[in-house]
């Protein structure tokens, strides 16, 4: 089997529009969720973190530019602005011939262009437009892929399957490069469907802490290109080692009460890894800020026998951005990787889970070498995945 | 052994086949609902939660019901089955329905129990609940039927030792438009085989595609 290698990566978030403008935000901890009164998304105001739209429009007129496109910004939708930013910055500067036929395209979203059944863009969008297929299609269409994109939509741990299946993929010699690329939307059809499940926090949302209350959304993209070649230029190379995904068999809406099931994606993964529980010295888990979320994963953690090793969730920054923030969150370890940096789990002030854990309290600076990034969703299922720096 | 075809099911055109064998028809369909609650009372399944399910859920349910019917309960260990899904307009059926209830500020009511089955794998989830997995899960999407990739997929897990066994298949529902085929693949069929009337069929692309076209 083939080792896979992350040649470069890319983050859309509130924070910025690159991999160095997030973690730079990162460093300054400081938080993009901000309590928005935007009637477009919800009636009464509610903590998101959002992607300043004039920005957006501003970075992407100069992708237009750069690619020489003929079509106008306005024939893109939000969310493939934002998807086509993220890949083609993650595209920059590395040896990838986007045409080449050994090269697929991994998408995962869980709502893709939904804000397109909005009364206001039935007349401006082809209402096909909302098929993931065809948001995937647009995306093909400006690099010239020559492949048909791989869609996988799983929830919320679409981004981190997405990278898990693209390594499987690259090991076993179907492809030699793979872009997996999510993002979603903070749209009016989400805010309102969370809120009303009553799991959003009116305030910015506090990951594992005592006095979370609930999840801030957000929207995102994340973009990251693996390759079975090792990065030309880089102090040191990073490998997608071995994934997992499990299933809870216990609620669609509610995590399992034991941790048991990611727990055993968990431990999977890592002897897919060929490594052992105690190697692992990062965690980026998922940390939603719902109190069930927290405590079954902590309760994983702890099954998994790793309650020592140093914990964070990134959604303190930039939200849950669903089907992207398996990538972001990936990106975000692959920078603390980098950087040997281990940054804070923002919102977090004072344990809030019964199984004792180690969240992050202040940004360090230490050696990363062996990471697990952790996700779960929605119709109990749960995935992890190993980096691994050599 | 090869990976094996030891059990399929398929639900389209107003019949219900499973293992080469029809089971249900109905000429003339009124809607959705109508069809497969027809269906569920003549299995006679008695599983309350189905009322509880928007279509897609209640498609791959009976789907998985029908073919998991005869399994003996504990031939597959909880994590060693696996459940990959594939349609082409993911829960887009029930996105209508949840985007309808917050069109109008002045009667603004979305609810959680259609929220929650606006993500295509919630009837991965439902399957898993009824029957037990804990195994891998995924929920593909593209165009058309894509048997190349579920085979990949399916193969790919089963080789790595990722499953012993998988159901696979394709599970869509827009509207009036439904259709649904699920296979379950061994790693070794040949003990499957013994006990049904059905003989396994090697698990190719060409087996999938088969599958999509009985009629």
């Amino acid at each position: 089997m083939k080792p896979t290698y992350v040649i470069s990566e890319n983050i859309v978030s509130s924070l910025g529009f690159t991999a160095a403008e997030n973690t730079d935000g990162l460093i300054k901890g400081a938080t993009g969720i901000r309590i928005h009164h935007e009637t477009t998304l919800y009636p009464n105001p509610v903590a998101l973190s959002l992607i300043d739209t004039h920005h957006l429009d501003q970075r992407f007129e100069v992708i237009l530019n750069k690619f020489k496109k003929e079509h106008r910004a306005g024939s893109y939708t939000r969310l493939e602005k934002m998807l086509i930013l993220s890949i083609s910055d993650a595209l920059q500067g590395i040896p990838v011939r986007v045409d080449d036929s050994k090269l697929i395209l991994m998408l995962s979203t869980t709502k893709g262009n939904i804000d397109l059944l909005e009364d206001r863009y039935t007349a401006k969008f082809d209402h096909k437009r909302v098929y993931l297929w065809a948001l995937a299609a647009v995306i093909r269409e400006f690099f010239g892929l020559a492949n048909t994109p791989y869609i996988i939509s799983n929830a919320c741990i679409s981004g981190v399957m997405a990278l898990i299946k693209a390594s499987r993929l690259l090991r076993s010699a179907k492809y030699d490069y793979a872009i997996i690329a999510g993002g979603d939307i903070a749209s009016e059809f989400v805010i309102s469907g969370f809120q009303s499940f009553q799991a959003l926090s009116s305030e910015p949302c506090k990951p594992f802490d005592l006095n979370r209350k609930g999840l801030s959304l957000g929207e995102g993209c994340g973009t990251i290109v693996l390759s079975v070649n090792p990065p030309d230029v880089s102090s040191c190379s990073i490998l997608v080692a071995g994934g997992s995904v499990s299933n809870d068999a216990n609620h669609i809406s509610g995590p399992s009460r034991t941790g048991e099931e990611l727990s055993m994606a968990i431990d999977t993964a890592i002897r897919e890894s060929g490594i052992v529980n105690n190697d692992i010295d990062y965690i980026s888990a998922h940390g939603t800020a719902t109190p069930f979320n927290d405590e079954m994963e902590a309760k994983a953690i702890s099954l998994s026998g790793m309650n020592e090793v140093p914990v964070n969730s990134f959604k303190g920054y930039w939200g849950h951005t669903l089907g992207a923030s398996g990538i972001m969150e990936s990106a975000a370890l692959i920078g603390s990787m980098k950087m040997n940096c281990l940054f804070r789990s923002a919102g977090f002030e004072t344990p809030g889970v019964i199984e004792p854990i180690n969240v992050i309290k202040e940004t360090i600076y230490k050696p990363v070498s062996t990471c697990l990034k952790t996700a779960s969703g929605f119709g109990g299922c749960n995935a992890a995945l190993v980096f691994q720096k050599i | 052994m090869d990976k094996q075809i030891t059990a399929y099911t398929y639900i389209g055109e107003g019949k219900v086949v499973v293992n080469k064998r029809l089971i249900f028809y109905q000429e003339k369909i009124t809607t959705f609902a109508e069809f497969i609650k027809s269906l569920y009372k003549q299995e006679q399944l008695a599983y309350p939660k189905f009322y509880k399910m928007d279509s897609l859920s209640k498609l791959g349910f009976i789907s998985a019901e029908l073919l998991l019917r005869n399994e003996n309960p504990g031939r597959f260990k909880p994590g060693s089955l696996a459940v990959v899904l594939a349609n082409s307009s993911s829960s887009l059926d029930t996105d209508l329905a949840h985007q309808e209830s917050i069109r109008n500020r002045s009667a603004y009511f979305p609810s959680p129990s259609v929220f929650v089955y606006t993500l295509a794998n919630i009837v991965i989830g439902e399957i898993c609940i009824r029957h037990g997995i804990k195994g891998e899960n995924a929920f593909l999407v593209s165009e058309k039927f894509n048997p190349g990739q579920l085979q990949e997929y399916v193969s790919d897990l089963l080789d790595n030792n990722q499953a012993e066994a998988c159901i696979c298949g394709w599970v869509e529902i827009l509207g009036s438009n439904f259709k649904a085929v699920a296979a379950l693949v061994e790693k070794d069929g040949s003990l499957a085989s013994l006990k049904t009337e059905y003989n396994p069929l090697p698990f190719t692309e060409a087996a999938l595609n088969e599958l999509m076209k009985v009629n």
